[in-house]
């Protein structure tokens, strides 16, 4: 089980004990079928875990991979060597979390679910998991690629994806927005909230936070 | 003894005041010349009489106003009023609690009757209510209202927090945590319960500077989780507000922040306001959740100095608030401007 | 920082009503209020500590509320009558009859439900099954699907079976110990949909077991759930001084510290007296000799540096022990 030190630092440290932190993928030995998600990079500490695992884990593992164009058919292959049961390859994201909730909803409980790649990815699969009554905790996760962002808008509650920068124009209401650290795992985004109300004539420059 | 309710406003034109009698039984939460963070818990035990501590719901003056103001904000917002489907028991226990109490405290303003079948039969009379429905049934509550008649019956929840005092958050204990899983928030300072909603404990207090370091949390999560039936507990919170305004959400801080920028030296006195929330902690009997009171009190800085030794504690406290705090606290626009018009009741600042 | 004392609580008066002998070594005493119509409400899972006072000693045991939570103008609780020399089974089991007044504490609730669970299932062993009898009717008010498996030894020393399986029918299976049935858990933890819970009362080695089981078949920690029903361990008798105090107080071998001290005047915060809720930690503040934890509360890195104590279940063996009460 992940001991609570995270694996990666490909996420700057926060002030912020509400910032998710994902401990990293860590193989659980005694789950009696393994489901893991991932996107884009995501597929590296899929790798890294599987090989590090102890023998028979990956035969008892489906992996399911949203690729990206950067993904190579070696990943796939090296999947299939390290004797992983079932690689099923999804075109999108959305293709994956359909896919993954279609599993789910036939899973029993042994069944453990491993999440990898981007932010906003992992987040989507925590909610699909929690909605099949799965904890979040349960969950083993592990960032990994872009660090863009899923913004709600506190003014006008609109979500506005893979946001990169600090600061930005709120498509739903106009306001300028500072993107907080502050996350909500049921939105699965963080909170943007006016930058610049005590004083609208300052217009703060936006900064490449979250590449 | 029946209270004298208030026609009041805390939006647009601000008519809202302290009865001399309000401002004697202000919560001043301050016991010495500087500010920091502790746990602070106590038992919630009977304070003196005529204070806000006297009962375990405090109901004064502001009542109507303060409940017309949260229905005007929930018109505008339903999402401050928000439980997730689990927490319906919590809900009716906390229906239970309120109004108990409210008929218990200010007979001459509420009754409660409860009859055979778990029929119950409540009147408030400030309110113009005069309700009667099955304990633990919500479809024999009331829909909300202005809404179409013959409406869904609202949660136990909104139906009684609708008729009290302050905001009310309804936490789920589970694996050694507490979840923020319902609330009601029209008059917190700056947080959002559509954001916040489904949080635990550390989560939900994840922006606050300073306190995680100190273990603050920790400790304080620790009481919560034992905490029992019979021996409530509570806690003051402090901040400030420009003007009495109790809805000072992040939801509409794009609209009121700009009040931050309108402090002078003219009218510190008469906008900058003291604002103490009363947090107090019950132990739920059917659900095992713990509702979270936050009872809100203000009072404009004209009215605080009237109080002996208060003006000059103020000024000491703010005198020696740690940055982090009073930004994010949010006063850091005003902190200098009040600092200097109250020092004229700090003794020692007055020497100098 | 400060703290009020949180477990000087608002003890409530009782009269038992009603003793039934209900299996071999089990009786079931029925205790309504004297002082007011209706007891506290609570939630299933919750218990209440009953204060014995035994000649030279006062014994407090909690014992689960069985009646249902719907019922509050008289609570339920059983007691198996086990021969250890504490005294508090012996003493309900020998001194409490209709008419007995005894002070209880409130409810308070180390074993609840899990408000997010899909599906609950319950283990009960023996006398475990007490926190079940509310825990049921509180599932089956609120509709949640349940399944309660029940081992006894015999028909005869298993209260209840046949109470619970008229009431709810195919959820409930009995299982006879002694006639070789079992608890089939492999099976039992093989195919249950995502979300369920799992409960296991009974005796420690059966919950130790299940708990593993559980573990093995991948079941992640926050699905399994127990409610221990240990009393503290005897053992050879100590002097432990109270600092605050100034007292110096004599722990007997079948008396905890938690016990020894009440008895000398001096009421130290409890919740569960079984060593699992934290609430009666310690502060040791010296010591020559070496500290016996036998709680499931402080982390092994805890009890290693020997800085704090569980006083309702741990003891001590050595010249001097010096506690910050």
């Amino acid at each position: 089980m992940a001991d609570g030190v995270p694996v990666s630092s490909t996420l700057p440290p926060s002030t912020i004990k509400s910032r998710p932190r994902y401990q990293g993928l860590q193989a659980v030995p005694t789950a009696r079928h393994n489901l893991v998600a991932a996107d884009g990079e995501g597929v590296r500490p899929v790798l890294r875990m599987l090989s590090g695992a102890p023998p028979g884990f990956a035969g008892r593992t489906h992996v399911l991979y949203a690729g990206s164009e950067t993904s190579a058919a070696e990943d796939l292959d090296r999947l299939h060597s390290l004797g992983t049961a079932q690689v099923d390859v999804l075109p999108t994201s959305d293709d994956l979390i359909r896919a993954l909730d279609g599993l789910l909803s036939t899973a029993s409980m042994g069944t453990r679910l491993y999440a990898a790649g981007t932010e906003g990815f992992i987040g989507r699969v925590l909610t699909i998991a929690i909605g099949h009554g799965i904890d979040h905790k349960s969950v083993l996760t592990e960032h990994s690629g872009s660090r863009a962002r899923r913004v709600q808008c506190v003014h006008c509650k609109r979500i506005t994806e893979d946001v990169t920068v600090s600061i930005f124009e709120c498509a739903g209401c106009g306001v300028l927005l500072f993107v907080r650290d502050h996350y909500s795992r049921r939105l699965a985004a963080f909170q943007g909230v006016c930058a610049n109300a005590e004083d609208p004539s300052q217009r703060p420059v936006p900064e490449e936070a979250y590449p | 003894m029946a209270l004298d309710f208030h026609t009041e406003t805390f939006r647009d034109d601000f008519t809202f005041y302290n009865s001399p009698e309000a401002i004697r039984r202000f919560p001043f939460p301050f016991d010495r010349d500087e500010y920091m963070y502790s746990v602070n818990i106590e038992t919630h035990t009977p304070g003196p009489v005529g204070s806000v501590l006297e009962h375990p719901i405090d109901v004064d003056e502001h009542y109507v106003s303060e409940m017309r103001d949260r229905a005007l904000v929930l018109a505008e917002d339903p999402l401050r009023c928000q439980s997730l489907p689990h927490m319906d028991l919590a809900g009716w226990d906390l229906l239970e609690l309120l109004m108990t109490n409210m008929a218990s405290d200010y007979p001459d303003h509420f009754s409660l009757e409860q009859g055979p079948g778990n029929r119950w039969h409540w009147v408030n009379r400030p309110l113009g209510i005069d309700d009667t429905f099955v304990f633990g049934d919500t479809s024999t509550l009331p829909p909300r209202p202005g809404g179409a008649e013959g409406g869904e019956p609202m949660g136990p929840m909104e139906y009684v927090t609708r008729q009290s005092q302050g905001d009310f958050c309804l936490l789920d204990q589970r694996d050694d945590n507490l979840w923020m899983d319902a609330g009601i928030t029209t008059t917190q300072a700056d947080w959002s319960l559509d954001f916040d909603i489904g949080m635990n404990f550390f989560e939900w207090h994840g922006p606050v500077p300073l306190a995680h370091e100190m273990g603050v949390f920790d400790r304080a999560l620790k009481y919560l989780l034992n905490l029992q039936q019979s021996r409530a507990a509570r806690r003051l919170n402090w901040t400030m507000t420009i003007n009495p305004r109790l809805d000072t959400s992040p939801e509409n801080y794009h609209k009121w922040g700009i009040e931050r920028s309108t402090v002078t030296p003219e009218n510190v006195g008469e906008k900058v306001h003291l604002r103490v929330e009363l947090q107090v902690f019950f132990r739920l009997p059917r659900s095992n959740a713990i509702v979270f009171p936050i009872r809100c009190y203000l009072i404009s800085l004209n009215d605080l100095v009237t109080v002996p030794g208060w003006g000059q504690r103020l000024h000491r406290v703010l005198s020696t608030l740690p940055p982090e705090l009073a930004e994010y606290k949010g006063l850091s626009g005003y902190l200098d401007v009040t600092r200097a018009w109250l020092a004229k009741y700090d003794e020692a600042a007055a020497r100098t | 920082m400060s703290f009020s004392d949180v477990s000087h609580k608002e003890e409530l008066l009782v009269r038992v009503e009603d003793v039934a002998q209900v299996a071999d070594r089990v009786k079931r005493f029925r205790l309504v209020p004297v002082d007011s119509e209706r007891l506290p409400a609570f939630s299933g899972g919750a218990h209440v500590t009953v204060m014995m006072d035994n000649d030279e000693r006062r014994i407090r045991n909690p014992y689960s509320l069985m009646s249902s939570p719907a019922c509050t103008h008289a609570y339920e609780i059983s007691v198996l009558r086990v021969e250890e020399s504490r005294g508090g089974s012996h003493y309900m089991h020998t001194r409490v009859s209709p008419g007995t007044e005894l002070w209880i504490t409130p409810p308070g609730n180390l074993f609840p439900v899990h408000q997010l669970a899909r599906k609950h299932i319950l283990l009960a062993g023996g006398i475990g099954i007490t926190p079940f009898m509310a825990m049921t009717a509180q599932l089956s008010t609120l509709r949640h699907r349940f399944e309660l498996h029940y081992a006894m030894r015999t028909e005869a020393s298993g209260a209840y079976g046949k109470v619970l399986k008229e009431r709810y029918g195919d959820r409930v299976r009995l299982y006879r110990t002694s006639l070789g049935e079992r608890i089939p858990l492999t099976d039992l933890l093989e195919d249950q949909p995502l979300g369920t819970h799992l409960y296991v009362c009974g005796p420690e080695r059966m919950i130790d077991s299940v708990l593993e089981s559980g573990r093995l078949a991948g079941w992640p920690e926050e699905n399994l759930h127990c409610e221990r029903f240990l009393p503290p361990p005897g053992g050879d008798p100590f002097v432990v001084r109270l600092a605050r105090s100034e007292l110096d107080v004599h722990v007997g071998e079948h008396e905890s510290i938690l016990e020894a001290v009440e008895a000398a005047g001096v009421n130290p915060p409890y919740l569960c007296r079984g060593g699992v809720c934290g609430q009666c930690e310690t502060r040791v503040l010296s010591r020559d000799g070496v500290l016996d934890h036998n709680d499931h509360y402080l982390t092994a890195e805890e009890r290693d540096a020997g800085q704090q104590l569980m006083i309702c279940m741990s003891r001590f063996r050595g010249r001097e022990l010096t506690l910050d009460l």
